[in-house]
């Protein structure tokens, strides 16, 4: 039986945490992220988990920490948010192509400047092409379930990359919401005791990690680490299967929300998507056919398959949380439009870029866009495809 | 959303706005209901305007965003009535609940003619009287279950006294005192117009 509880979003990670007891956690405090450490050192100093915890200077030392506890042989995570993921970037880079299967709690937040303390995504989408793996939370419960999930998929034999469990700072992270727990033992059971293959501190098998790699062999490296992202997805779906068994909770690539007969749709990332739900029921109500897709891994990105999944709408909405300041659409959008093009399949689709800094979005937002899609219908007129939602211009 | 529940406070940092909301979210999810508790970030510093909110269904809750038209409001300090439009969005078949002891007269001109129901409360004496210094949300948070209705007052008296016994664990001697003034609160508030 699963646990009745009522946790905010960084409660939850942390909880999530201390169920997987990792062997080391290594961080340092940002805002909206702060908590997670807070509350799992409390954790530490009551003896509910045997985590050598350590309070490092920096966000680079915290990632630096990991990295040396991961390649030891060590299971590591860490937290944090935007300019502390602007700090670790140099060693993101390290951890993933070092093969270091690190699971961090990103809690996203706009990266500076000007300085803000609320949500977007700039700072994941910073390192979308860092070769971690990505996974988006809409609510408390899918940080936890994602988290609880991470190290299984990370620490596969045939993936070995980081990962990062992504929620909306503030959003969900200081909000208080209905969640339901899995009990320690069985959380315990799922992810199991990591044993590496390779590690520091086998002395049967003294290794090098992280010298030199000039043309002979880095391009051979990379390539194995794309093929790790690509193995990733099938390890997604293996472990998402294995939680359902468990939970009755089911995961995917992305959820299809009244998607299968729409006409219309919106395709986003993390608590958008739960305002985005509200708002497709309003409209069914209404007789408009509307939909969503919520991508919950966004690294990999599952190209086939969000090609496949909007290929019989009539228009389509990629909402991006950052704005990729390049004169051709954000992120997410980029990666939707050209999952359909190599897919052969030309379905008419804008995008918006939306809740820069922390604005709110708001249900009344999300059925404007559904407007424009009806009325991109009608007219078969898209005119700007690049679009701003709850901007003053 | 089935019967859906949505409330937006309005106080000034410090004065446990936000706590009363949590609280509030506590209190109904022990009795049951799906919730959402959280306040609206803005500079921290005591004085200053803040919001919090809650959302109470019997169905899971969905929506992430600020709640712009809700079913009560509760105004934690008076002084805020001329300087935020607490009124706005707020449903006519809602109400709102006012810490005051300001008369009819001047709260409908400061309400903008807000046709719901007008409810006040001396959160100032009731707070003295019980707890002997001035914590506006407790009467508040009592005064808010009252008039929404989304639970029944001897639920969440049943229900506070475990809330209370958890978070002043390491000082109990205040928990009778904020039951009393919960218990105080529920007599003392009332309906004006």
């Amino acid at each position: 039986m699963s646990i009745r509880e009522r946790l905010s979003g960084n409660e939850a990670a942390a909880i999530a945490m201390k169920q997987i007891n990792p062997d080391v956690v290594a961080a340092f405090p940002i805002t909206p992220s702060t908590e997670i450490p807070q509350y799992f050192s409390s954790f530490v100093s009551n003896g509910a988990v045997d985590t050598e915890f350590v309070a490092v200077e920096s966000e680079h030392s915290a990632m630096s920490a990991c990295i040396g506890a991961e390649a030891a042989g060590a299971r590591a995570m860490t937290a944090t948010s935007s300019n502390g993921l602007s700090l670790m970037w140099e060693m993101i880079y390290i951890a993933s192509s070092l093969r270091l299967p690190i699971v961090m709690s990103l809690v996203n937040r706009a990266v500076s400047g000007p300085l803000n303390i609320h949500n977007d995504h700039s700072d994941a989408m910073g390192v979308r092409d860092s070769g971690w793996i990505q996974l988006f939370s809409e609510n408390n419960q899918e940080a936890y379930d994602n988290l609880v999930m991470a190290h299984r998929i990370a620490e596969h034999k045939d993936v070995l990359l980081p990962l990062m469990v992504c929620q909306d700072g503030f959003i969900t992270s200081h909000s208080i919401e209905n969640i339901e727990l899995i009990e320690d033992d069985l959380v315990k059971k799922f992810v199991g005791t990591y044993k590496p293959e390779h590690y520091l501190l086998n002395d049967k098998e003294p290794m090098a990690v992280g010298p030199l790699d000039l043309q002979a062999y880095l391009f051979e490296h990379k390539r194995q680490q794309a093929e790790a992202m690509r193995n990733a997805k099938k390890v997604v779906l293996e472990v998402s299967k294995e939680f359902e068994k468990m939970t009755g909770r089911k995961y995917g690539f992305f959820e299809e929300y009244k998607l299968e007969d729409a006409e219309i749709a919106i395709v986003c990332m993390n608590s958008t998507a739960g305002t985005t739900k509200y708002t497709v029921d309003k409209l069914r109500e209404k007789g408009i056919k509307a939909g969503l897709l919520k991508i919950r891994m966004f690294r990999p990105f599952p190209t086939e398959e969000v090609a496949k999944a909007l290929s019989h709408l009539k228009a389509v909405a990629v909402l991006d949380k950052a704005d990729s300041l390049n004169g051709a659409g954000g992120a997410l959008f980029e990666d939707v439009i050209s999952s359909m093009y190599v897919s052969n399949i030309h379905v008419p689709t804008v995008n918006y870029v939306y809740g820069i800094g922390g604005r709110d979005t708001k249900a009344d937002d999300i059925e404007k866009v559904y407007n424009d899609l009806s009325e991109i219908v009608k007219t078969g007129n898209i005119n700007n495809p690049y679009r701003y939602l709850g901007v003053r211009e | 959303m089935e019967n859906l529940i949505e409330i937006r406070w309005h106080g000034r940092g410090g004065q446990g706005a936000k706590t009363a909301s949590l609280l509030l979210a506590d209190a109904a999810f022990n009795t049951g209901k799906y919730i959402q508790g959280f306040p609206e970030y803005g500079p921290e510093r005591m004085g200053a305007p803040i919001t919090a909110y809650n959302r109470i269904s019997n169905t899971p809750i969905t929506v992430h965003s600020n709640i712009y038209e809700p079913d009560y409001v509760v105004v934690v300090d008076d002084t805020l009535l001329e300087s935020v439009n607490v009124t706005a969005g707020l449903k006519e078949t809602g109400a709102i609940i006012i810490n005051t002891t300001k008369d009819e007269e001047y709260l409908k001109k400061v309400l903008n003619g807000y046709n719901g129901k007008i409810f006040t409360i001396d959160a100032r004496k009731v707070s003295m009287e019980t707890l002997g210094k001035y914590f506006p949300n407790t009467p508040m948070l009592a005064a808010v279950v009252k008039v929404s209705k989304v639970m029944t007052e001897e639920e969440f008296l049943n229900d506070m006294i475990g809330s209370f016994k958890h978070k002043f664990a390491k000082k109990p001697e205040v928990i009778e005192g904020n039951m009393k003034a919960l218990e105080l609160s529920l007599k003392e508030i009332k309906q004006i117009g």
